[in-house]
Protein backbone atom coordinates (compact mmCIF):
# COMPACT_ATOMS: atom_id res chain seq x y z
CA UNK A 1 0.00 0.00 0.00
CA UNK A 2 1.45 3.63 -0.59
CA UNK A 3 -0.08 6.64 0.94
CA UNK A 4 0.74 9.64 -0.85
CA UNK A 5 -0.58 12.85 1.41
CA UNK A 6 -0.90 16.51 0.71
CA UNK A 7 1.93 16.77 -1.90
CA UNK A 8 3.05 19.80 -3.60
CA UNK A 9 5.78 20.19 -6.24
CA UNK A 10 6.57 23.86 -8.40
CA UNK A 11 8.58 24.36 -11.52
CA UNK A 12 10.14 27.97 -11.21
CA UNK A 13 6.63 29.23 -8.99
CA UNK A 14 4.66 27.16 -11.15
CA UNK A 15 2.31 24.72 -9.28
CA UNK A 16 2.24 21.17 -11.09
CA UNK A 17 1.04 19.47 -8.19
CA UNK A 18 -1.19 20.88 -6.15
CA UNK A 19 -2.23 18.96 -2.32
CA UNK A 20 -2.31 15.82 -3.67
CA UNK A 21 -3.44 13.13 -1.26
CA UNK A 22 -4.56 9.30 -2.07
CA UNK A 23 -3.88 5.66 -1.11
CA UNK A 24 -2.78 3.00 -3.92
CA UNK A 25 -4.35 -0.44 -2.31
CA UNK A 26 -1.98 -3.91 -3.14
CA UNK A 27 -3.88 -6.56 -5.03
CA UNK A 28 -5.16 -3.68 -7.93
CA UNK A 29 -5.14 -1.26 -10.50
CA UNK A 30 -4.96 2.44 -9.60
CA UNK A 31 -5.01 4.76 -12.72
CA UNK A 32 -4.37 7.86 -12.57
CA UNK A 33 -6.05 9.74 -15.24
CA UNK A 34 -5.83 13.31 -16.38
CA UNK A 35 -5.44 15.31 -19.67
CA UNK A 36 -1.79 15.80 -21.33
CA UNK A 37 0.29 18.11 -18.84
CA UNK A 38 -2.39 17.93 -16.02
CA UNK A 39 0.64 16.46 -13.37
CA UNK A 40 0.38 12.79 -14.03
CA UNK A 41 4.06 11.70 -14.71
CA UNK A 42 4.79 14.58 -12.23
CA UNK A 43 2.84 12.80 -9.52
CA UNK A 44 4.10 9.60 -10.61
CA UNK A 45 7.99 10.55 -10.62
CA UNK A 46 8.04 12.35 -6.97
CA UNK A 47 6.15 9.37 -5.59
CA UNK A 48 9.23 7.19 -6.59
CA UNK A 49 11.31 10.18 -5.61
CA UNK A 50 12.96 11.22 -9.29
CA UNK A 51 11.51 14.58 -8.48
CA UNK A 52 11.48 15.65 -5.17
CA UNK A 53 8.06 17.24 -3.55
CA UNK A 54 8.21 20.73 -2.12
CA UNK A 55 6.32 19.08 0.62
CA UNK A 56 4.19 16.62 1.83
CA UNK A 57 4.55 12.92 3.08
CA UNK A 58 4.89 9.31 0.61
CA UNK A 59 4.49 6.10 2.88
CA UNK A 60 5.39 2.96 1.28
CA UNK A 61 3.61 0.85 4.07
CA UNK A 62 4.79 1.86 7.06
CA UNK A 63 7.87 3.78 5.95
CA UNK A 64 8.16 7.72 5.16
CA UNK A 65 9.72 7.67 1.95
CA UNK A 66 10.43 11.09 1.66
CA UNK A 67 12.94 11.62 4.51
CA UNK A 68 15.09 8.56 3.61
CA UNK A 69 18.45 8.99 2.29
CA UNK A 70 19.84 7.81 -1.02
CA UNK A 71 21.01 4.42 0.41
CA UNK A 72 17.73 3.66 2.32
CA UNK A 73 15.66 4.83 -0.72
CA UNK A 74 17.62 2.25 -2.54
CA UNK A 75 16.03 -0.94 -0.36
CA UNK A 76 12.61 0.58 -1.37
CA UNK A 77 13.55 0.72 -5.06
CA UNK A 78 14.36 -2.71 -5.19
CA UNK A 79 10.92 -3.52 -4.71
CA UNK A 80 9.90 -0.86 -7.17
CA UNK A 81 9.08 -2.00 -11.25
CA UNK A 82 8.71 1.12 -13.36
CA UNK A 83 7.56 1.54 -16.83
CA UNK A 84 8.42 5.03 -18.10
CA UNK A 85 6.48 7.04 -20.76
CA UNK A 86 9.34 6.85 -23.92
CA UNK A 87 9.94 2.74 -22.39
CA UNK A 88 14.01 3.67 -21.45
CA UNK A 89 15.55 0.45 -22.51
CA UNK A 90 19.13 0.38 -22.15
CA UNK A 91 20.36 0.85 -25.81
CA UNK A 92 23.32 -0.63 -25.90
CA UNK A 93 21.79 -3.94 -24.73
CA UNK A 94 19.92 -6.51 -26.73
CA UNK A 95 16.27 -7.25 -25.28
CA UNK A 96 17.55 -10.60 -22.83
CA UNK A 97 20.08 -8.41 -21.84
CA UNK A 98 18.20 -5.45 -20.65
CA UNK A 99 15.24 -7.40 -19.03
CA UNK A 100 18.37 -9.79 -17.02
CA UNK A 101 20.15 -6.22 -16.00
CA UNK A 102 18.22 -6.09 -12.39
CA UNK A 103 19.00 -9.78 -12.44
CA UNK A 104 22.58 -8.92 -12.26
CA UNK A 105 22.59 -6.31 -10.10
CA UNK A 106 20.23 -7.80 -7.54
CA UNK A 107 19.16 -11.32 -7.76
CA UNK A 108 21.85 -13.75 -6.77
CA UNK A 109 20.78 -16.15 -9.40
CA UNK A 110 23.34 -18.43 -11.02
CA UNK A 111 23.55 -18.19 -15.10
CA UNK A 112 20.65 -20.52 -15.60
CA UNK A 113 18.20 -19.50 -13.31
CA UNK A 114 18.62 -16.11 -14.96
CA UNK A 115 18.05 -16.82 -18.12
CA UNK A 116 14.79 -19.19 -17.21
CA UNK A 117 14.12 -16.13 -15.27
CA UNK A 118 14.33 -13.79 -18.18
CA UNK A 119 12.02 -16.36 -20.91
CA UNK A 120 9.87 -16.77 -18.42
CA UNK A 121 9.48 -12.51 -17.80
CA UNK A 122 9.36 -12.25 -21.77
CA UNK A 123 7.07 -15.27 -22.18
CA UNK A 124 4.46 -12.99 -19.95
CA UNK A 125 4.83 -10.31 -22.12
CA UNK A 126 4.52 -12.24 -25.15
CA UNK A 127 7.78 -11.44 -26.65
CA UNK A 128 9.53 -15.14 -26.64
CA UNK A 129 12.23 -15.58 -29.05
CA UNK A 130 13.36 -12.10 -28.97
CA UNK A 131 16.06 -12.04 -26.89
CA UNK A 132 18.85 -11.18 -29.45
CA UNK A 133 16.89 -8.61 -30.80
CA UNK A 134 18.05 -4.60 -29.38
CA UNK A 135 15.60 -1.86 -28.55
CA UNK A 136 16.35 -0.28 -32.09
CA UNK A 137 15.03 -3.28 -33.64
CA UNK A 138 11.37 -3.38 -32.06
CA UNK A 139 8.23 -1.45 -32.88
CA UNK A 140 6.79 1.15 -30.10
CA UNK A 141 4.43 -1.56 -28.46
CA UNK A 142 7.05 -4.02 -28.24
CA UNK A 143 9.27 -2.23 -26.59
CA UNK A 144 6.95 -0.91 -24.35
CA UNK A 145 6.74 -4.86 -23.50
CA UNK A 146 9.93 -5.49 -22.90
CA UNK A 147 10.21 -2.68 -20.70
CA UNK A 148 7.46 -4.21 -18.40
CA UNK A 149 9.29 -7.22 -19.31
CA UNK A 150 12.08 -5.77 -17.33
CA UNK A 151 10.33 -3.91 -14.90
CA UNK A 152 8.92 -7.55 -13.60
CA UNK A 153 12.10 -9.48 -13.76
CA UNK A 154 12.65 -9.39 -9.91
CA UNK A 155 8.54 -9.50 -8.40
CA UNK A 156 8.47 -5.85 -7.52
CA UNK A 157 6.35 -5.42 -4.71
CA UNK A 158 5.14 -2.03 -6.88
CA UNK A 159 4.67 -1.19 -10.35
CA UNK A 160 4.44 1.91 -11.84
CA UNK A 161 3.22 2.10 -15.36
CA UNK A 162 3.58 5.73 -17.11
CA UNK A 163 1.36 5.69 -20.26
CA UNK A 164 1.60 2.22 -21.07
CA UNK A 165 -0.33 2.13 -23.74
CA UNK A 166 -0.49 5.57 -25.12
CA UNK A 167 0.80 5.39 -29.33
CA UNK A 168 -0.76 1.74 -29.23
CA UNK A 169 -3.22 0.42 -31.64
CA UNK A 170 -6.55 -0.45 -29.64
CA UNK A 171 -5.74 -4.28 -30.23
CA UNK A 172 -2.19 -4.26 -28.30
CA UNK A 173 -3.64 -1.55 -25.76
CA UNK A 174 -5.98 -3.81 -24.44
CA UNK A 175 -3.69 -6.63 -24.43
CA UNK A 176 -1.16 -4.68 -22.43
CA UNK A 177 -3.66 -3.35 -19.98
CA UNK A 178 -4.53 -6.84 -19.10
CA UNK A 179 -1.37 -8.13 -18.81
CA UNK A 180 -1.08 -5.70 -16.60
CA UNK A 181 -4.05 -5.88 -14.03
CA UNK A 182 -3.47 -9.77 -14.78
CA UNK A 183 0.49 -9.41 -13.16
CA UNK A 184 -1.08 -7.56 -10.31
CA UNK A 185 -3.61 -10.00 -9.29
CA UNK A 186 -1.40 -12.43 -9.50
CA UNK A 187 2.00 -11.28 -7.15
CA UNK A 188 -0.52 -9.03 -5.22
CA UNK A 189 1.54 -6.25 -6.75
CA UNK A 190 0.25 -1.98 -5.89
CA UNK A 191 0.10 -1.30 -9.41
CA UNK A 192 -0.19 2.85 -9.96
CA UNK A 193 -0.96 3.35 -13.61
CA UNK A 194 -1.04 6.70 -15.70
CA UNK A 195 -2.98 6.55 -18.56
CA UNK A 196 -5.24 9.24 -21.08
CA UNK A 197 -6.90 5.96 -22.26
CA UNK A 198 -10.54 6.12 -21.77
CA UNK A 199 -10.65 2.01 -23.05
CA UNK A 200 -7.77 1.42 -19.78
CA UNK A 201 -9.99 3.36 -18.11
CA UNK A 202 -12.99 1.35 -18.30
CA UNK A 203 -11.33 -2.24 -18.91
CA UNK A 204 -9.07 -2.21 -15.79
CA UNK A 205 -9.71 0.93 -13.68
CA UNK A 206 -10.79 -0.41 -10.31
CA UNK A 207 -9.76 2.89 -8.23
CA UNK A 208 -9.22 5.89 -10.47
CA UNK A 209 -8.26 9.17 -9.10
CA UNK A 210 -8.84 11.94 -11.98
CA UNK A 211 -6.22 15.21 -11.57
CA UNK A 212 -6.36 18.10 -13.85
CA UNK A 213 -4.42 21.12 -13.11
CA UNK A 214 -2.44 19.20 -10.42
CA UNK A 215 -5.34 18.95 -8.45
CA UNK A 216 -7.25 16.00 -7.58
CA UNK A 217 -10.76 16.50 -9.00
CA UNK A 218 -12.49 12.96 -8.27
CA UNK A 219 -11.52 9.55 -7.38
CA UNK A 220 -13.65 6.08 -7.63
CA UNK A 221 -14.08 3.56 -9.83
CA UNK A 222 -14.94 2.93 -13.30
CA UNK A 223 -18.82 2.42 -12.72
CA UNK A 224 -18.94 5.58 -10.78
CA UNK A 225 -16.89 7.58 -13.85
CA UNK A 226 -19.73 8.10 -15.96
CA UNK A 227 -22.51 9.35 -13.26
CA UNK A 228 -19.79 11.91 -11.24
CA UNK A 229 -21.12 15.37 -11.03
CA UNK A 230 -17.87 16.75 -11.68
CA UNK A 231 -17.63 18.63 -14.80
CA UNK A 232 -13.85 19.06 -15.63
CA UNK A 233 -13.72 14.68 -15.39
CA UNK A 234 -17.18 14.81 -17.39
CA UNK A 235 -15.63 16.89 -20.39
CA UNK A 236 -12.63 14.14 -20.01
CA UNK A 237 -14.81 11.70 -20.04
CA UNK A 238 -16.99 11.92 -22.97
CA UNK A 239 -14.42 14.09 -24.91
CA UNK A 240 -14.34 11.29 -27.65
CA UNK A 241 -17.64 11.54 -30.63
CA UNK A 242 -18.81 7.89 -29.84
CA UNK A 243 -18.64 8.08 -25.95
CA UNK A 244 -21.16 11.80 -26.39
CA UNK A 245 -23.63 10.42 -28.84
CA UNK A 246 -23.89 7.30 -26.37
CA UNK A 247 -24.37 9.59 -23.54
CA UNK A 248 -26.90 12.01 -25.73
CA UNK A 249 -29.17 9.19 -26.40
CA UNK A 250 -29.20 7.46 -23.35
CA UNK A 251 -27.36 4.55 -23.70
CA UNK B 1 31.14 33.66 -11.78
CA UNK B 2 28.50 32.40 -9.31
CA UNK B 3 27.22 30.37 -11.93
CA UNK B 4 30.66 28.60 -12.34
CA UNK B 5 30.94 28.01 -8.92
CA UNK B 6 27.71 26.82 -8.75
CA UNK B 7 28.88 24.29 -11.71
CA UNK B 8 32.06 23.60 -9.81
CA UNK B 9 30.38 22.71 -7.03
CA UNK B 10 28.06 20.10 -8.79
CA UNK B 11 30.77 18.75 -10.66
CA UNK B 12 32.85 17.96 -7.09
CA UNK B 13 29.48 16.72 -6.33
CA UNK B 14 29.42 13.84 -9.07
CA UNK B 15 33.04 12.93 -8.32
CA UNK B 16 31.43 12.24 -4.54
CA UNK B 17 28.62 10.06 -6.29
CA UNK B 18 31.05 8.55 -8.89
CA UNK B 19 33.61 7.40 -6.58
CA UNK B 20 31.47 5.18 -4.28
CA UNK B 21 31.61 1.39 -3.77
CA UNK B 22 30.38 -0.29 -6.88
CA UNK B 23 26.95 -2.80 -6.21
CA UNK B 24 28.29 -5.30 -8.30
CA UNK B 25 32.05 -6.36 -8.85
CA UNK B 26 31.26 -8.24 -11.80
CA UNK B 27 29.05 -6.22 -13.55
CA UNK B 28 31.45 -3.72 -12.88
CA UNK B 29 34.09 -5.40 -14.03
CA UNK B 30 32.51 -6.38 -17.40
CA UNK B 31 31.57 -2.63 -17.92
CA UNK B 32 35.02 -1.03 -17.42
CA UNK B 33 36.12 -4.31 -20.01
CA UNK B 34 33.20 -2.66 -22.69
CA UNK B 35 34.94 0.88 -21.99
CA UNK B 36 38.34 -0.58 -22.52
CA UNK B 37 37.81 -1.25 -25.64
CA UNK B 38 34.98 1.67 -26.93
CA UNK B 39 37.48 4.40 -25.32
CA UNK B 40 41.00 2.68 -25.66
CA UNK B 41 41.23 0.32 -28.58
CA UNK B 42 38.95 2.23 -30.75
CA UNK B 43 41.17 5.07 -30.31
CA UNK B 44 44.42 3.63 -31.64
CA UNK B 45 43.52 4.75 -35.29
CA UNK B 46 42.86 8.28 -34.68
CA UNK B 47 46.48 8.16 -32.37
CA UNK B 48 48.31 6.57 -34.95
CA UNK B 49 47.05 8.46 -37.85
CA UNK B 50 47.90 11.76 -36.20
CA UNK B 51 50.87 10.89 -34.48
CA UNK B 52 53.16 9.98 -37.97
CA UNK B 53 52.14 12.78 -39.45
CA UNK B 54 53.15 15.17 -36.82
CA UNK B 55 56.53 13.21 -36.20
CA UNK B 56 57.02 13.72 -39.80
CA UNK B 57 56.02 17.60 -39.58
CA UNK B 58 58.05 18.40 -36.40
CA UNK B 59 61.34 16.44 -37.84
CA UNK B 60 60.77 18.94 -41.64
CA UNK B 61 60.56 21.68 -39.67
CA UNK B 62 63.38 20.96 -37.17
CA UNK B 63 65.66 20.06 -40.49
CA UNK B 64 64.39 23.50 -42.47
CA UNK B 65 65.30 25.40 -39.16
CA UNK B 66 68.49 24.44 -38.27
CA UNK B 67 69.34 24.29 -41.99
CA UNK B 68 73.16 25.60 -41.27
CA UNK B 69 76.13 23.82 -41.00
CA UNK B 70 77.07 24.97 -37.70
CA UNK B 71 74.10 22.97 -36.37
CA UNK B 72 75.13 18.95 -35.85
CA UNK B 73 72.25 17.22 -38.03
CA UNK B 74 71.40 14.59 -35.23
CA UNK B 75 69.96 17.70 -33.57
CA UNK B 76 67.07 16.94 -35.47
CA UNK B 77 66.42 13.53 -34.01
CA UNK B 78 66.89 15.18 -30.85
CA UNK B 79 64.71 18.31 -31.57
CA UNK B 80 61.70 15.51 -33.02
CA UNK B 81 62.30 13.66 -29.90
CA UNK B 82 62.09 16.10 -27.12
CA UNK B 83 58.93 18.00 -28.50
CA UNK B 84 57.22 14.70 -29.48
CA UNK B 85 57.50 13.09 -25.75
CA UNK B 86 57.43 16.35 -24.04
CA UNK B 87 54.54 18.19 -26.02
CA UNK B 88 52.48 16.56 -28.42
CA UNK B 89 51.64 13.24 -27.29
CA UNK B 90 50.13 14.40 -24.04
CA UNK B 91 48.76 17.00 -25.30
CA UNK B 92 48.18 17.38 -28.30
CA UNK B 93 46.70 13.73 -28.15
CA UNK B 94 44.87 14.54 -25.26
CA UNK B 95 43.48 17.54 -27.01
CA UNK B 96 42.42 15.34 -30.03
CA UNK B 97 41.02 13.10 -27.51
CA UNK B 98 39.20 15.51 -26.06
CA UNK B 99 37.21 16.05 -28.91
CA UNK B 100 37.14 12.24 -29.87
CA UNK B 101 36.15 10.41 -26.76
CA UNK B 102 34.95 13.01 -25.00
CA UNK B 103 32.51 14.25 -27.24
CA UNK B 104 31.46 10.11 -27.36
CA UNK B 105 31.05 10.10 -23.47
CA UNK B 106 28.86 13.40 -23.42
CA UNK B 107 26.31 11.99 -26.25
CA UNK B 108 26.33 8.42 -24.59
CA UNK B 109 25.38 9.76 -21.47
CA UNK B 110 23.54 12.64 -22.36
CA UNK B 111 21.29 10.92 -24.52
CA UNK B 112 21.01 8.03 -21.47
CA UNK B 113 19.43 11.41 -19.50
CA UNK B 114 17.13 12.53 -21.79
CA UNK B 115 15.23 8.80 -22.54
CA UNK B 116 15.06 8.63 -19.17
CA UNK B 117 17.55 5.39 -19.44
CA UNK B 118 19.24 7.13 -16.30
CA UNK B 119 16.31 6.90 -14.45
CA UNK B 120 15.54 3.60 -14.98
CA UNK B 121 18.67 2.59 -13.75
CA UNK B 122 18.03 4.74 -10.26
CA UNK B 123 15.10 3.24 -10.17
CA UNK B 124 16.29 0.01 -9.96
CA UNK B 125 18.66 0.77 -6.91
CA UNK B 126 21.32 1.56 -9.23
CA UNK B 127 24.01 4.30 -8.50
CA UNK B 128 23.91 5.73 -12.07
CA UNK B 129 26.53 8.06 -11.35
CA UNK B 130 28.97 5.59 -10.15
CA UNK B 131 27.72 2.65 -12.65
CA UNK B 132 28.07 4.67 -15.72
CA UNK B 133 31.09 6.75 -15.25
CA UNK B 134 33.44 4.97 -13.03
CA UNK B 135 34.13 2.39 -15.39
CA UNK B 136 35.34 4.95 -17.89
CA UNK B 137 37.51 6.59 -15.39
CA UNK B 138 39.04 3.46 -14.56
CA UNK B 139 39.38 2.43 -18.67
CA UNK B 140 40.92 6.04 -19.60
CA UNK B 141 43.05 6.42 -16.29
CA UNK B 142 44.73 2.66 -17.07
CA UNK B 143 44.57 2.86 -20.96
CA UNK B 144 45.95 6.42 -22.30
CA UNK B 145 49.28 5.99 -21.04
CA UNK B 146 49.27 3.27 -23.39
CA UNK B 147 47.84 5.32 -26.40
CA UNK B 148 50.92 8.05 -25.49
CA UNK B 149 53.60 5.01 -25.64
CA UNK B 150 52.30 4.57 -28.88
CA UNK B 151 52.08 7.59 -29.90
CA UNK B 152 55.87 8.89 -29.34
CA UNK B 153 56.79 5.48 -30.92
CA UNK B 154 54.79 6.14 -33.98
CA UNK B 155 55.53 9.84 -34.09
CA UNK B 156 59.43 9.02 -33.76
CA UNK B 157 58.90 6.75 -36.34
CA UNK B 158 57.17 8.90 -38.81
CA UNK B 159 59.85 11.75 -38.13
CA UNK B 160 62.36 9.40 -39.09
CA UNK B 161 60.42 8.19 -42.17
CA UNK B 162 59.90 11.73 -43.57
CA UNK B 163 63.62 12.98 -42.82
CA UNK B 164 64.91 10.14 -44.29
CA UNK B 165 62.56 10.16 -47.34
CA UNK B 166 63.48 13.73 -47.73
CA UNK B 167 66.71 13.63 -47.51
CA UNK B 168 67.23 16.14 -44.85
CA UNK B 169 68.94 13.88 -42.36
CA UNK B 170 71.14 10.41 -42.72
CA UNK B 171 69.43 7.46 -40.94
CA UNK B 172 72.36 6.94 -38.43
CA UNK B 173 72.56 10.52 -37.38
CA UNK B 174 68.34 10.38 -36.86
CA UNK B 175 68.87 7.46 -35.05
CA UNK B 176 71.97 9.03 -32.77
CA UNK B 177 70.07 12.09 -32.36
CA UNK B 178 67.18 10.03 -30.68
CA UNK B 179 69.06 8.49 -28.28
CA UNK B 180 71.26 12.06 -27.47
CA UNK B 181 71.07 13.03 -23.84
CA UNK B 182 67.78 11.19 -23.52
CA UNK B 183 66.13 11.96 -19.83
CA UNK B 184 64.33 8.81 -19.09
CA UNK B 185 62.25 11.25 -16.82
CA UNK B 186 60.43 12.79 -19.54
CA UNK B 187 58.79 9.86 -20.13
CA UNK B 188 57.42 9.61 -17.14
CA UNK B 189 56.65 13.39 -17.31
CA UNK B 190 54.40 12.83 -20.14
CA UNK B 191 53.26 10.01 -18.65
CA UNK B 192 51.92 11.70 -15.27
CA UNK B 193 50.29 14.54 -17.71
CA UNK B 194 48.34 11.94 -19.73
CA UNK B 195 46.55 11.22 -16.49
CA UNK B 196 45.63 14.16 -15.55
CA UNK B 197 44.15 14.84 -18.67
CA UNK B 198 42.67 11.55 -18.62
CA UNK B 199 40.78 12.45 -15.88
CA UNK B 200 39.74 15.58 -16.84
CA UNK B 201 38.38 14.32 -21.01
CA UNK B 202 36.48 11.81 -18.87
CA UNK B 203 35.16 13.14 -15.98
CA UNK B 204 33.96 16.88 -17.89
CA UNK B 205 32.45 14.94 -20.83
CA UNK B 206 30.93 12.94 -18.34
CA UNK B 207 29.27 15.55 -16.09
CA UNK B 208 27.98 17.37 -19.24
CA UNK B 209 26.41 14.43 -20.42
CA UNK B 210 24.82 13.63 -16.73
CA UNK B 211 23.19 16.82 -16.09
CA UNK B 212 21.86 17.50 -19.54
CA UNK B 213 17.94 18.80 -19.49
CA UNK B 214 15.47 18.52 -23.07
CA UNK B 215 16.18 16.64 -25.92
CA UNK B 216 19.07 15.54 -28.60
CA UNK B 217 19.69 19.17 -29.30
CA UNK B 218 21.13 19.49 -25.57
CA UNK B 219 22.52 16.52 -25.98
CA UNK B 220 24.56 18.10 -28.88
CA UNK B 221 25.05 21.19 -27.41
CA UNK B 222 26.53 19.76 -23.98
CA UNK B 223 28.94 17.77 -26.42
CA UNK B 224 30.56 20.91 -27.48
CA UNK B 225 30.38 22.48 -24.22
CA UNK B 226 32.26 19.08 -22.82
CA UNK B 227 34.57 19.68 -25.35
CA UNK B 228 35.46 23.55 -25.01
CA UNK B 229 35.79 23.30 -21.56
CA UNK B 230 38.03 20.02 -21.07
CA UNK B 231 40.67 21.26 -23.97
CA UNK B 232 41.04 25.18 -21.79
CA UNK B 233 41.31 22.77 -18.88
CA UNK B 234 44.06 20.50 -20.33
CA UNK B 235 45.77 23.50 -21.48
CA UNK B 236 45.57 24.97 -18.48
CA UNK B 237 46.63 21.70 -15.94
CA UNK B 238 49.51 21.71 -18.72
CA UNK B 239 50.91 25.02 -17.95
CA UNK B 240 51.00 24.30 -14.39
CA UNK B 241 52.27 20.37 -14.01
CA UNK B 242 55.17 21.68 -16.60
CA UNK B 243 55.84 24.58 -14.01
CA UNK B 244 55.65 21.87 -10.58
CA UNK B 245 57.46 19.01 -12.80
CA UNK B 246 60.35 20.51 -14.93
CA UNK B 247 61.25 23.67 -12.94
N1 LIG C 1 11.37 19.01 -15.29
C1 LIG C 1 10.39 19.92 -15.44
N2 LIG C 1 10.67 21.25 -15.36
C2 LIG C 1 9.69 22.17 -15.50
N3 LIG C 1 8.40 21.88 -15.73
C3 LIG C 1 8.06 20.59 -15.83
C4 LIG C 1 9.02 19.54 -15.70
N4 LIG C 1 8.40 18.36 -15.83
C5 LIG C 1 7.10 18.67 -16.05
N5 LIG C 1 6.90 19.99 -16.04
C6 LIG C 1 5.60 20.67 -16.22
O1 LIG C 1 4.66 20.04 -15.40
C7 LIG C 1 3.39 19.96 -16.03
C8 LIG C 1 2.88 18.54 -15.93
O2 LIG C 1 3.69 17.70 -16.73
P1 LIG C 1 3.52 16.14 -16.78
O3 LIG C 1 4.65 15.59 -17.55
O4 LIG C 1 3.29 15.61 -15.42
O5 LIG C 1 2.19 15.98 -17.60
P2 LIG C 1 1.41 14.64 -17.93
O6 LIG C 1 0.11 14.71 -17.21
O7 LIG C 1 2.26 13.47 -17.66
O8 LIG C 1 1.14 14.82 -19.47
P3 LIG C 1 1.21 13.70 -20.65
O9 LIG C 1 -0.09 13.00 -20.60
O10 LIG C 1 1.32 14.53 -21.88
O11 LIG C 1 2.38 12.84 -20.40
C9 LIG C 1 3.60 20.44 -17.45
O12 LIG C 1 3.02 21.71 -17.54
C10 LIG C 1 5.09 20.51 -17.63
O13 LIG C 1 5.40 21.63 -18.41
MG1 LIG D 1 3.24 12.04 -18.80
Amino acid sequence: MIRVKNIYKSFDGRNVLDDISVTFEPGMTNLIIGSSGSGKTVLLKSIVGLHEADSGEIWYEDTLFNTLNFHERKEIRKQIGMLFQGSALFDSLSVEDNVRFPLDMFSGLNTREKKERVNFCLERVNLAGTNKLFPSELSGGMKKRAAIARAIALNPRYLFCDEPNSGLDPITAILIDNLIKEITEEYNITTVVNTHDMNSVMEIGEKIVFISEGQKCWEGNSKEILNSDCKLLNDFVFANALAKQLKNTGV
Amino acid sequence: MLKFLHEFGNYWILMGKVFSKPENYSVYYRQTLREFISLGLYSIGIVVIISVFMGAVITLQTAYNTDNPIYPSYLIGLGCRDSIILEFSSTVIALILAGKVGSNITSEIGTMRVTEQIDALEMMGVNSASFLILPKITATLLFNPFLTLISIVVGIAGGWIAGVGAGVVTSSDFIYGIQYAFIPYYILYSMIKTVFFAFIITTVAAYHGYFVEGGSLEVGRASTKAVVYSSILILLTNVILTQLMLS
